[in-house]
């Protein structure tokens, strides 16, 4: 489903990425399970993860193993900027446990993507927010907003990854 | 937002992307480092005179390979560590094997010389400067490789820029093979090497602060 989605299938990537958070859901969960709160955020981030850098995924490669190591750095990255010394001597070392479980009940996240959006500035925000909200095409987004057709496309890849800044910042 | 709704917005409208994104991004990043290290080398130190002279003798071709099978090893371990879940396998293997070839040279040369001209063959004429230039051409290749990395998503952050470090190291050294007229292994083995861990060692320094993602 990755793969299609990767090649522009739009309903195949919806439904990887949507069995993805059941999976990563679970996994967090069962490590984070003294930080419960942290867990929907940390899907929110790993997805959005694993959206952004789906370029580095090579399809020869085991999707379980890439998809592990974007959780496994996410989970770590949370813990590290947490660290208080309060142990967490889970190992998180098993590579096909993301896959193992899934949870699909989606929770509220504490942190509101849609807040964060607000603050992209407006090269990046409206792209997001006509192509990838309103489900318009690059083509009549840059009509609507007077952006060059690339200027669109690079304003939804550079707000993403903004996003992705600002969830790191806002820990 | 709930986690659907992210879901929804990240795959309506998702563009295809470019398989090898990685492969392309080092390929840009060597070929401008490459490009800025040469500058930098003929700007401010000059091709070797007897450039063509010493083009003949295996001594250079040994130089040669040794720095640019550096390089080769450091692009395929700065491959693997640019995407997530792929192991470096034979990669640190690849990096060892040039380095103790030219330390076994090194060693086999100092012990057939006279004890009196150990150290001239040690510090060669340029001892004092080889690090610091090689460190100096480092540094085009040192952003542009951080530059491709940062775009990709390395998980082992330290290693990853001492790596993207090691790779502008090892450019530079190739680009420097042209200036360079020492031609001794074990001034190689000793000076060469400092210069190359340098621009690594602030690679795995800044690593974590620069390739965060």
């Amino acid at each position: 489903m990755l793969v299609r989605g990767l090649s522009g299938d739009s309903a195949a990537y919806h439904a990887f990425l949507k069995a993805l958070g059941a999976h990563l859901r679970a996994y967090f969960r069962r490590r984070l399970s003294r930080l419960p709160d942290e867990v929907e955020d940390l899907v929110q981030e790993a997805l959005l993860a694993v959206h952004n850098q789906r370029h580095t995924y090579d399809p020869d490669q085991p999707l379980t193993a890439w998809v592990h190591a974007i959780a496994r750095y996410k989970l770590v990255d949370l813990l590290r900027r947490r660290a208080r010394g309060d142990a967490q001597t889970d190992s998180l070392d098993d590579a096909d446990e993301v896959f193992a479980a899934s949870d699909a009940e989606a929770s509220e996240a504490r942190r509101d993507l849609a807040k964060l959006l607000q603050a992209l500035p407006d090269r990046q925000r409206l792209p997001i927010l006509h192509v990838k909200i309103e489900g318009l095409s690059v083509l009549e987004t840059s009509r609507l907003t007077g952006l060059s057709v690339s200027a669109v496309k690079i304003g939804v890849h550079r707000g993403l990854k903004a996003l992705a800044a600002m969830i790191r910042s806002t820990r | 937002m709930r986690t659907d709704d992210l879901v929804t917005m990240l795959s309506t409208g998702a563009a295809d992307v470019e398989p090898s994104a990685a492969r392309r991004r080092f390929a840009t990043a060597i070929g401008w480092g490459a490009l800025g290290a040469s500058l930098l080398m003929a700007i401010l130190l000059g091709v070797r005179d007897d450039l063509a002279q010493a083009a003949g003798l295996p001594m250079f071709w040994m130089k040669f390979g040794f720095v640019a099978g550096l390089a080769a090893a450091s692009v395929v371990a700065a491959l693997r560590l640019s995407q997530p879940g792929v192991a470096l396998g034979g990669a640190p293997l690849g990096l060892a094997a040039p380095l103790l070839a030219m330390w076994a040279l090194a060693g086999a040369v100092l012990l057939a010389a006279e004890p009196a001209d150990r150290a001239g063959l040690i510090f060669g004429q340029t001892w004092a400067t080889c690090p610091l230039n090689i460190t100096v051409l480092s540094v085009p290749t040192w952003a542009t490789a951080m530059w491709a990395m940062r775009g990709l998503a390395p998980t082992r952050l330290r290693l990853a820029g001492g790596v993207a470090g090691l790779l502008a190291g090892a450019v530079a050294a190739v680009v420097y093979t042209l200036h360079c007229p020492e031609m001794a292994a074990p001034f190689l083995a000793t000076w060469y090497v400092l210069g190359i861990l340098i621009p690594a060692v602030v690679g795995a320094l800044l690593g974590p602060r620069l390739l965060r993602w």
